[in-house]
């Protein structure tokens, strides 16, 4: 038997991630955090990879899980990478949060020969609406912090991080959309950029 | 056990002595016939012999890192805070060995030995070693306690440089190593603090090119500069402030030149008590394997070409204070083992104790070693 009925289900969006990860590829995971989906991925496909990670306590799990953890501030590129070196970097829910999205992105294209990004949409309906009938900084489960003390700095919608892409001239291998609870819905797949809350993106040079 | 020795030390231990007749060439091309390693032991080998971790001691390190001589001894072992029964590295699951260094002045065959070949002190005369001369003796010495392969071998500053050695050296004897607050090899500024402390030493009327027991004199004074020095460049600015910031001895300044600021007096206790425990020509020796210790130099200067070879798993910490060995330099050996696809783990741990702080129990960083020792029992199912 394959499976370990002792783990937890991986979370939703990890579990879309983790299946457009080929066996026994390298990985690199941008603010791995706990490091579920390296562990996931290191003992069902047989994957190597590291996480980059700055959060203490997140680090901590990660030694405990016998993870290859490197703590190092995202916003400083990856520098510790060379050109080529992994299959895939992943980086969930961290987009927004770096100080030049469009230059991780160059950075992590330049690694690796995929990323696979998640980030949420702050296009979805009830961002607009927060903001348009409160006339305030949206805020829900997704982004549950105030407009002065949130790390998410560069909040985007799907069309904008298309645009990026299209502008950086690359290519969107495979794109889902979800809700707060990571369930794809027939709705969704019809306005994304409406009712989408989180986007996962496979994108290739 | 008696009634003030703490139930997490390793308790009262006796160092051991081994005898090697088999003569050891050295890098530098000179032949020790035989030697003697002074050494220590914590927990018990298991029948497997596969629980035994190495710990590599620094410049002024010794054998001696847990536990006490005696029950009049002030102060246990220079790693106490770290190895024991429940600790760091605990010694219910590991059994640990740490030896006194070829060249050392604590036990282990040093420039205090008789040299056979005169029937004196061997002084200024001891060869010179390098760090893979020492982590060759130390495979001896696994060889005597009959430990084929060592569970971790483990070091802080030019211990992790020994550690780092271990795994290109002996690639299929260790199974994880602990590099901490060290670096691949010395800067020009680390060598130039490193050639002031010797020139201090060397330039003392009592050094005596190195022969001064002959002369039944020490030199102190040389000795007292070198490690006032040196132990200025373990501190950081900010952990020196906050340590004695510009207090006084005295209420007011006195205008004369004796010491007046605590700092001044610190660094002379330091200083005077080093000068006196210590022997100026083991610490000329250890500067100079520092200095010598560059393992990529043989591989094109290509630090990931020379852990290509490693087989084992690597633990890399480094200090954000830490200036003699800085964050950078661990991070330097870090890029190397990725881009040799090696398991590393790193963590830079936040403190002011600057390279000191390899030897404190700061929170995270034990946290965190703990973690990662707990990795290894359980990986190799210890």
């Amino acid at each position: 038997m394959n499976m370990n009925t002792t783990e937890s289900p991986l979370r939703s969006d990890l579990e879309i991630i983790q299946s457009w990860v080929p066996e026994g590829s390298q990985i690199l995971d941008l603010g791995c955090g706990e490091g579920e989906l390296l562990a996931y991925l290191k003992s069902h496909k047989q994957c190597q990879g590291y996480g980059l990670e700055i959060h203490p306590d997140s680090l901590l799990s990660c030694v405990a899980k016998g993870i290859n953890v490197i703590e190092h501030d995202l916003d400083n590129g990856l520098r510790h990478f060379k050109d080529g070196s992994v299959d895939t970097v992943v980086m969930t829910q961290a987009l927004q949060a770096v100080r030049r999205p469009d230059l991780l992105l160059d950075e992590m294209l330049r690694v690796g020969k995929e990323a696979i990004i998640t980030f949420p949409n702050f296009g979805y309906w009830r961002t607009r609406f927060y903001l348009m009938s409160k006339g305030k900084m949206p805020m829900s489960k997704t982004l549950p912090y105030n407009w002065y003390d949130t790390p998410n700095i560069h909040m985007c919608t799907f069309r904008d991080f298309e645009k990026l892409c299209q502008d950086k001239g690359l290519s969107i291998l495979d794109r889902t959309v979800v809700d707060s609870n990571h369930q794809q819905r027939l709705a969704i797949k019809l306005w994304p950029n409406l009712l989408g809350e989180i986007a996962i993106y496979r994108v290739t040079r | 056990m008696p009634k003030d020795i703490p139930s997490d030390s390793v308790g009262i231990v006796t160092p051991q002595l081994a005898q090697f007749n088999e003569p050891l060439t050295l890098r530098s091309g000179k032949v020790l016939n035989n030697y003697e390693l002074v050494y220590e032991t914590y927990g018990t080998l298991n029948a497997e012999k596969s629980n035994a971790v190495l710990i590599c001691h620094a410049l002024s390190g010794h054998h001696h890192a847990a536990g006490f001589h005696s029950e009049e001894d002030k102060k246990p072992g220079w790693w106490d805070s770290c190895i024991g029964p429940g600790k760091v590295i605990d010694t219910n699951v590991f059994f640990v060995v740490c030896l006194n260094n070829l060249g050392g002045c604590h036990g282990s065959t040093g420039p205090t030995s008789i040299n056979p070949d005169t029937g004196e002190a061997w002084g200024g005369e001891f060869p010179m070693v390098r760090v893979r001369d020492w982590v060759e003796s130390q495979a001896r010495l696994a060889d005597y306690l009959g430990i084929e392969t060592f569970a971790a071998v483990i070091g802080g500053s030019l211990g992790g440089m020994q550690a780092l050695r271990w795994s290109i050296q002996y690639p299929d004897r260790l199974k994880y190593c602990a590099v901490i607050a060290s670096a691949p090899k010395l800067s020009a500024q680390n060598i130039a603090f490193n050639e002031v402390a010797r020139s201090a030493i060397m330039k003392d009327p009592e050094f005596h090119d190195g022969f001064y027991l002959k002369h039944n004199t020490l030199p102190k004074s040389g000795l007292m500069q070198a490690r006032m020095l040196a132990h200025l460049t373990y501190l950081s600015d900010d952990g020196m402030g906050e340590k004695f910031g510009r207090e006084l001895q005295t209420e007011e300044i006195q205008y004369d030149f004796k010491p007046e600021f605590q700092v001044e007096s610190y660094l002379h206790y330091q200083g005077e008590k080093f000068s006196t425990t210590f022997d100026a020509n083991t610490y000329l020796l250890m500067t100079k394997a520092l200095d010598y210790f560059d393992p990529a130099q043989y591989y094109e200067n290509d630090l990931a070409k020379c852990l290509s070879h490693a087989q084992c798993k690597f633990f890399v910490v480094s200090f954000t204070s830490d200036w003699r060995f800085s964050p950078e330099r661990s991070e330097e050996i870090v890029d190397a083992l990725v881009e040799a696809d090696k398991d590393v783990t790193y963590a830079c741990i936040e403190s002011e104790k600057g390279h000191d702080a390899f030897l404190i129990p700061i929170p995270r960083y034990i946290q965190l070693f703990r973690a990662y020792m707990q990795r290894v029992a359980r990986e190799l199912a210890l």
